[in-house]
């Protein structure tokens, strides 16, 4: 469905010494649920944007971004369109920032519906649809509304209408929760789990949060500083954590359940004008040895994992 | 790492159009200091035998209608071209920046007045108060240049008043707020200091207009009279021998006002932009 | 039976004939450390307003040890006697600093409001407020923009810690920094309210953070006190229906989309 193959987004030399995004390598099989999960600037928006075509302006690209097959990367203006219009949609963490604020929301919904070809009636049928099945009261009437009345939360659901009017096969969300409360977010994670289920829409959740991308998805990559650093089906992920990174995020993040206080990982993360010669994580690892300031991990199986640790397989991690 | 080599490393480079522009008036600010040596005649020296000659070896840009060369009289004229409006935005400024900053910091009746009175100058006419301080003072730099910096005030105060609002919604405000400081205070030791670079970045913008507007008021001949040069009054020089087929007394004067507009609004953008991407 | 450092009694505040806080009372132990949560809208940001000052209350009393500091101070003492009782840190690290003022001179800053020293002693005290938090010299001389979110915020607490309150407000001063970060800074809080004699107040609307940074609780659901107790109880065993959805709405591996919908209604039943 989707298949990203050792992409690499680099700034201009000079403006930074780490790539953006350093061979990132990750797939979505058709329905599932895949989570992309790293903190600020650790390159998972960089990577969800590729999907789309959409990269930062003067970078120089490489690798590949493949859906169904077909290089996004490659593809003229006309493909590219195709692409968002019918087969991948997005969904952004702002609900306000992303909808048009002077158009109406029957607008917005229908606009990807008659841009494929639907006529106005049919298509605003369709939309009206949609509004009811993402849980807006009176969906007629919210048709011909404007987003500044709506809350945050029915804005997102709106835009989640949007995204499935297409009936997309896969769906792109970009922490679409994050400027949410948390009632609301749960309530919008509710739908957009249970609309994606029923229409067996594959889909790449990116997130800063672990346990939410846990509640939601099938297998998730954790990301660092531009690299995928594990992959991992979500339960074993949280049961036995491979590199140190995704470790300190478990132990770093509080929990309801859990007695155990929170622990930091110390040190920041790295910014993109620092590149070690090796591991990228070395410097806040606890494990780390001489070599893992010397020489690079990359990504290798273990078991059913995919880990880019030096010392993956050795016992210490247990 | 020092937090010099930090800076270092972060810091944007240099656009090259700023820099273009920062040069073009450094070098109009020395040729107006230096006009008595640089000048190749005196400005005010007529020689009717020159009279709207072309350019020469003598007279480069050739000269005028009472052949005064036209080079000469650029360069003294540089002088009331920027004086004029330095004396306009500086007032303008610090007036502006001190009605803005009040009015917002004092919030309520205050800002009203105050944004009611700065609409009310807004939407009168600046030729017309230019012309009517003229009838009061006498032609000369003085009217019009009392006249600019009141009616540039209200660009100023109201840009002032917006980026002081926001500045004032920011948490450092409050915070300091908490800490027990003075309302006065926290205005001028922390808003102030934050509002004014974007506050200047718009000045050097307003320093472009203020010279074309006081160029167009000596044009109209309220302004510096003649036989003193100006830019202003010698496109209206010009405008004469335009018909008589001389282009040079008239055009060079005004590519000199366009060049220096210019130069000011991308310096201004340049500090604009730099100011912004300060910000986080 | 502790003393209490803080109690607010009846506090009510209301902007446009919009009420934002509703009659709101609780009280703080010295020492100890309370989280206000609730949502947007739940009047807990406003609540933290009128106790540090930004606000005044229309009705209702905020004591400090028996002080009362409900209405606006009159005087510089004044003023600085409840800067010295109430600090805060607040959320956006990245506003909440001025960025022209180097770090050290942020903390300078208030030693020199607050306590007539001479400036050897002065610098001593500034290094000792910064290496608290873990702030090396480096940072010191940095100004803001140098500095990632985590320094800054750890930046905020220093200043705050200067004017050696009896009370920090916490205003959602972690949710914008990773998570890696947060813990860090959780960590650090923690270790400061071990060392000294300070109550924590949280604003929060994080429930799972609640769990490990305060012995109590109060929810706040439009402007007014739904629940409150000690944590531990009240996450055991949430009495409202508010509580419970808040709870069930925190994600985890196993989360119950079901649950949530069913106490969204039981939450419109009694509203």
């Amino acid at each position: 469905m989707l298949q990203i193959n050792d992409l690499t987004v680099r700034l201009a030399p000079g403006q930074a010494a780490r790539p953006i995004l350093d061979a990132v390598s990750l797939r979505v099989a058709q329905g599932e649920a895949v989570g992309l999960v790293g903190e600020s600037g650790s390159g998972k928006s960089v990577t969800c944007r590729a999907v789309l075509g959409l990269l930062p302006r003067q970078t120089a690209v490489s690798g590949r971004v493949l859906v169904d097959g077909q290089d996004v990367l490659s593809q003229t203006a006309a493909g590219l369109r195709d692409l968002r219009r019918r087969r991948v949609a997005m969904i952004f963490q702002d609900p306000r920032a992303s909808i048009n604020p002077v158009r109406r929301i029957g607008d917005f919904v229908t606009e990807g519906l008659r841009a494929g070809g639907l006529p106005y009636r049919q298509a605003l049928d369709r939309a009206e649809g949609l509004l009811e099945a993402v849980g807006i009261e009176d969906p007629r009437a919210a048709l011909r509304r404007h987003p500044h009345e709506f809350s945050g939360g029915m804005l997102q659901r709106v835009m989640i209408a949007g995204a499935l009017a297409a009936e997309p096969d896969l769906l792109l969300a970009d922490e679409p929760t994050t400027a949410l409360d948390v009632t609301t977010q749960a309530e919008v994670i509710a739908i957009l789990s249970h609309l994606r289920t029923e229409r067996g829409m594959g889909m790449l959740f990116v997130t800063h949060d672990l346990e939410l991308a846990a509640a939601i998805c099938d297998r998730i990559y954790v990301m660092y500083a531009g690299r995928i650093v594990e992959e991992q089906a979500t339960g074993e992920l949280f049961a036995r954590p491979r590199h140190p990174y995704t470790a300190g995020l478990l132990a770093a993040t509080p929990r309801l359940e859990s007695h155990e206080p929170p622990h930091g990982v110390p040190g920041r993360p790295l910014s993109l004008a620092e590149s070690p010669d090796g591991c990228a994580f070395a410097a806040r690892c606890h494990l780390a040895v001489e070599r893992c300031r010397e020489r690079r991990p990359v990504l290798e199986t273990l078991e059913h994992a995919q880990v880019a640790c030096l010392r993956a397989g050795e016992p210490v991690h247990d | 790492m020092t937090a010099v080599t930090l800076h270092r490393r972060y810091r944007l480079p240099a656009d090259r159009t700023t820099v273009a522009g920062v040069a073009v008036l450094a070098v109009l600010v020395a040729v107006a200091i230096l006009a008595p040596v640089v000048a190749p005649h005196d400005p005010l020296a007529i020689d009717f035998s020159a009279a709207l000659s072309g350019p020469s070896a003598d007279h480069l840009l050739g000269a005028d209608q009472s052949g005064r060369d036209v080079l000469s009289r650029l360069i003294f004229g540089a002088r009331a071209g920027l004086l004029g409006p330095l004396l306009v935005v500086t007032l303008s400024t610090v007036a502006g920046t001190l009605l803005g900053v009040l009015a917002a910091w004092t919030g309520g009746v205050a800002d009203a007045v105050l944004s009611r009175a700065m609409d009310f100058v807004f939407a009168f006419p600046a030729l017309l108060l230019a012309i009517s301080l003229v009838a009061m003072f006498g032609p000369g730099l003085t009217a019009p240049v009392v006249a600019m910096s009141i009616a540039y005030t209200p660009y100023v105060g109201r840009l002032a008043r917006g980026v002081a609002l926001r500045e004032m919604s920011r948490p450092y405000i409050h915070a300091y707020r908490v800490q027990g400081w003075s309302g006065w205070v926290i205005c001028l030791r922390h808003l102030v200091p934050n509002v004014v670079p974007l506050i200047l970045a718009q000045s050097a913008i307003n320093f472009g207009y203020a010279l074309m507007d006081l160029a167009a008021l000596s044009f109209l001949g309220f302004g510096t009279q003649p036989p003193v040069p100006d830019w202003g009054a010698m496109i209206n020089e010009g405008a004469s021998a335009l018909l008589q087929g001389a282009m040079l007394p008239a055009l060079v004067p005004g590519a000199a006002v366009v060049v220096t507009v210019v130069a000011f609004s991308i310096v201004g953008e340049g500090i604009a932009d730099r100011v912004s991407g300060r910000e986080r | 039976m502790t003393e209490n450092v803080l109690e607010v009694e009846g506090l009510r505040k209301a902007f446009g004939g919009k009420t934002a806080v509703d009659g709101v009372s609780f009280s703080l132990r010295a020492g100890g450390s309370l989280a206000v949560v609730g949502e947007s809208g739940s009047g807990k940001t406003t609540t933290a307003r009128m106790l540090v000052g930004l606000e005044i209350p229309d009705a209702g009393r905020i004591g400090v040890e028996g002080r009362d500091r409900s209405r606006v101070p009159r005087g510089r003492r004044a003023r600085l006697a409840r800067a010295r009782e109430i600090q805060m840190v607040f959320q956006d690290p990245y506003l909440s600093l001025d960025p022209r003022i180097s770090v050290s001179e942020c903390v300078e800053e208030s030693l020199r409001l607050h306590f007539a020293m001479d400036r050897q002693a002065r610098q001593a005290r500034r290094d000792e407020l910064l290496e608290r938090v873990g702030l090396g010299e480096r940072e010191a001389a940095a100004l803001p923009r140098r500095l990632s979110g985590g320094q800054r915020q750890r930046v905020a607490i220093a200043r705050a810690l200067a004017t050696e309150p009896k009370v920090l407000i916490l205003d959602e001063a972690t949710s914008a920094l990773d998570v890696s970060i947060q813990a860090q800074i959780l960590d650090l809080l923690a270790r400061i309210r071990r060392t000294l004699d300070i109550a924590y107040l949280f604003i929060t609307h994080d429930l799972a953070l609640v769990r490990h940074a305060a012995d109590d609780i109060v929810v706040l659901y439009r402007g007014k006190v739904v629940e409150a107790g000690p944590t531990e109880q009240v996450l055991a065993a949430p009495q409202h229906p508010y509580t419970r959805l808040l709870l069930h709405s925190v994600p985890r591996p196993g989360w119950d989309p079901v649950q949530i919908a069913a106490d969204r209604r039981a939450l419109q039943e009694i509203m």
